[in-house]
């Protein structure tokens, strides 16, 4: 595939950020690519959740430039700023819902900020994203503090799909699920990213996350970045990204990947 | 380019086509709407949706596509949806596959009906009693630890009464001394203007030592205190109980009352009189400053006044009620804060709960010991 300037949706140039005396990144490039899924790793203090911070405006770098969808994000004006956010939605790592508000009610959040409809459609829009994100149908009405922490992130994506965004930001989506949630999890996030046509940006600590959904992965290290595919991550030396893949975890997420796509060549051939 | 969406219907031989053109967005979901609630189709024709036009589709588009074809399905049209790009088929898939739901009807608020007010009067009282009827316990189990204390001193912890006693006594110094001598200020200068008229300025005097050395001094501050420390404790605990510490501690065994809640209480039952001595001491200063500028009541003539007209009486009816409405703060504040669940909204709404039933419950207080102190003639 040749790459034109639209292929990349975010473009991040010498990104510098501090926090007092402590620099987090020191000059991070990363280009992202349109309908990729981009898992960013890294080591606590990192700073993988600054970097999501940054890049959807919530934190200010000391440096560099930040594009999304072709708009210089820092130096752009309030409504081309708004304009871009509504073609991005973002979840927060335990959902960050309205607690005063259902699940339904946190949906049409952005689309009664954004758009004009009568609230029927609106229930309906919102109903039909609670099946999407695979709630049942009765966690529409229910509150934040009545979900369980896998329901909350689901319900959380679904306010993020609300206006069926072409970026979406995750962060740890799969972090505090059981194994079994986080798996569906992962597919459900596979399973969207088809049908919707998204760019998935998303930090993560999740071994088998990146190995199941990842097309391309982002490694902070020395606080600088390092994207690459995974098999190229996994022949790399650096001792931390080593210890990162070849450690217990890695080499068991790893096989575990081997064997599904063994099953599946399987299956393609039966 | 703004996103735009038609549709035409067509009534053709072999059955109705609906003709539909543009985006079909979220953005373009509520004309899409209006459109389709226009349509007047014949029942039991067949219908033809044909997507060939449909540029963009997300998943309101998607839905008011499926929607379309379940509505018509269920009167009896047979449907069928034709020309979909390739591209926007695992969208439309997609969407389909989370069936066809329903919107769960809004509930409405049960008070809305004459029934339902009063039901909610019903419950609100029942809440109250039970709220009053736990706080009563609470006190009970502090008591018994702190009976628990008076056998085994050693267990007291001094260092963090201490720190408590700094906290809502020491630190509360300046707020509570300035408003007090505010308000010994501005009692002194309305008295002065009623008074002068009978040419009694000097019975100010009486006015201001009777009700700050009562009243007003202790009631202030036990608000302000209630306030500042209530709803602090209602805060610290709550924030505890929302990392889990409480927890921590029971498994470590050491009982959270001990720890927390009776060096807070002492402390603030210790300092609330002393506090109150300074306020009262303070209220009468800004009075008496406030006398010599308006109605040249100089010092002297200001003491001598006031000790014709109080007596120590005066004073300790004041201060006697000070551990009473600091066991009062303390004890609410830490109950509610006990009560928070591991949510940090509801550390916000307790500690709200807190200050206000702490004020409630001083003030009802102090009528009661109004009531008891005129019974007892003093």
């Amino acid at each position: 595939m040749t790459q034109t300037a639209s292929d990349i949706v975010i473009r991040v140039k010498g990104l510098v950020n501090r926090f007092g005396s402590q620099t987090v990144h020191d000059g991070i490039d990363l280009e992202v690519r349109r309908g990729e899924v981009i898992g960013i790793v890294g080591g606590s203090g990192t700073g993988k959740s600054v970097l999501l911070r940054t890049i959807v405006g919530l934190n200010r770098p000391a440096a560099g430039s930040i594009e999304v969808l072709g708009q210089d994000m820092l130096n752009a004006a309030t409504a081309e700023r708004r304009a871009v956010e509504r073609r991005w939605g973002v979840l927060f790592q335990d959902g960050a819902l309205f607690s005063s508000l259902t699940v339904a009610q946190n949906i049409e959040v952005p689309i009664k900020e954004h758009c004009r409809m009568p609230a029927r459609l609106m229930d309906e829009i919102a109903a039909t994203k609670v099946g999407l994100v695979r709630l049942p149908e009765s966690a529409a009405d229910k509150f934040p503090s009545q979900l369980s922490g896998g329901m909350r992130k689901r319900a959380g994506l679904a306010r993020a799909l609300a206006l069926d965004p072409e970026i979406v930001f995750l962060d740890e989506p799969t972090a505090g699920l059981d194994p079994i949630a986080a798996a569906d999890f992962d597919h459900l996030i596979r399973d969207l990213k088809g049908s919707l046509d998204l760019t998935v940006f998303m930090v993560t600590h999740d071994l088998d996350s990146l190995f199941a959904i990842c097309d391309r992965v982002a490694v902070l290290v020395d606080k600088k970045i390092r994207v690459d595919t995974l098999e190229a991550h996994l022949r790399d030396d650096h001792p931390w990204i080593h210890s990162y893949f070849h450690g217990p975890r890695g080499r068991a997420a790893l096989a575990a990947e081997a064997r599904r796509e063994g099953a599946g060549a399987m299956a393609d051939r039966a | 380019m703004a996103p735009a969406a038609t549709l035409l219907a067509a009534d053709e031989p072999d059955g109705v086509v609906l003709q539909a053109d543009g985006d079909w967005l979220v953005a373009t979901a509520a004309e899409i709407d209006r459109t389709l609630g226009a349509l007047n189709l014949p029942q039991g024709r067949p219908v033809k949706i044909d997507l060939a036009r449909v540029e963009r589709l997300d998943t309101a588009g998607a839905w008011l596509v499926l929607r379309t074809e379940h509505e018509l399905a269920g009167r009896g049209n047979t449907v069928t949806i034709t020309n979909l790009r390739p591209s926007l088929k695992p969208l439309l898939d997609q969407v389909r596959a989370t069936g066809h739901v329903e919107p769960l009807p809004h509930p409405v608020p049960a008070h809305h009906s004459l029934i339902g007010f009063v039901a909610r009067i019903g419950e609100v009282t029942l809440l109250i009693l039970r709220r009053g009827y736990r706080i009563l316990g609470f006190a009970g189990l502090v008591a018994e630890t702190l009976a628990g204390l008076c056998l085994h001193p050693s267990r007291l912890r001094r260092a963090a009464t201490l720190v408590q006693m700094e906290r809502s006594g020491l630190d509360a110094m300046p707020i509570t001394g300035l408003l007090s001598f505010l308000i010994g200020v501005v009692i002194a200068y309305q008295g002065a203007d009623q008074l002068r008229r009978f040419g009694a300025e000097i019975y100010n005097v009486n006015l201001l030592g009777v009700g700050v050395l009562r009243e007003l001094g202790v009631l202030m501050a036990s608000i302000v205190i209630a306030g500042r420390s209530g709803s602090a404790f209602t805060a610290e605990i709550g924030t505890m109980e929302v990392n889990e510490e409480i927890d921590a501690l029971r498994t470590l065994g050491l009982d959270p009352i001990e720890v927390l809640v009776v060096p807070r209480l002492l402390g603030l039952v210790f300092t609330l009189p002393l506090i109150v001595f300074f306020v009262d001491f303070m209220g009468l200063l800004g009075g008496a400053l406030m006398c010599w500028a308006v109605l040249d009541i100089n010092f002297q003539q200001f003491i001598n006044q006031l000790q014709t007209s109080v007596s120590g009486w005066t004073l300790w009816v004041g201060v006697i009620k000070a551990p009473f409405f600091a066991a009062i703060i303390a004890m609410v504040g830490c109950y509610e804060g006990f009560n928070v669940t591991r949510s940090a909204e509801s550390v916000g709404r307790l500690t709200t709960q807190a200050v206000v039933e702490a004020i409630f419950l001083v003030i009802v207080a102090d009528a009661v010991f109004s009531v008891a102190f005129s019974v007892l003639r003093i």
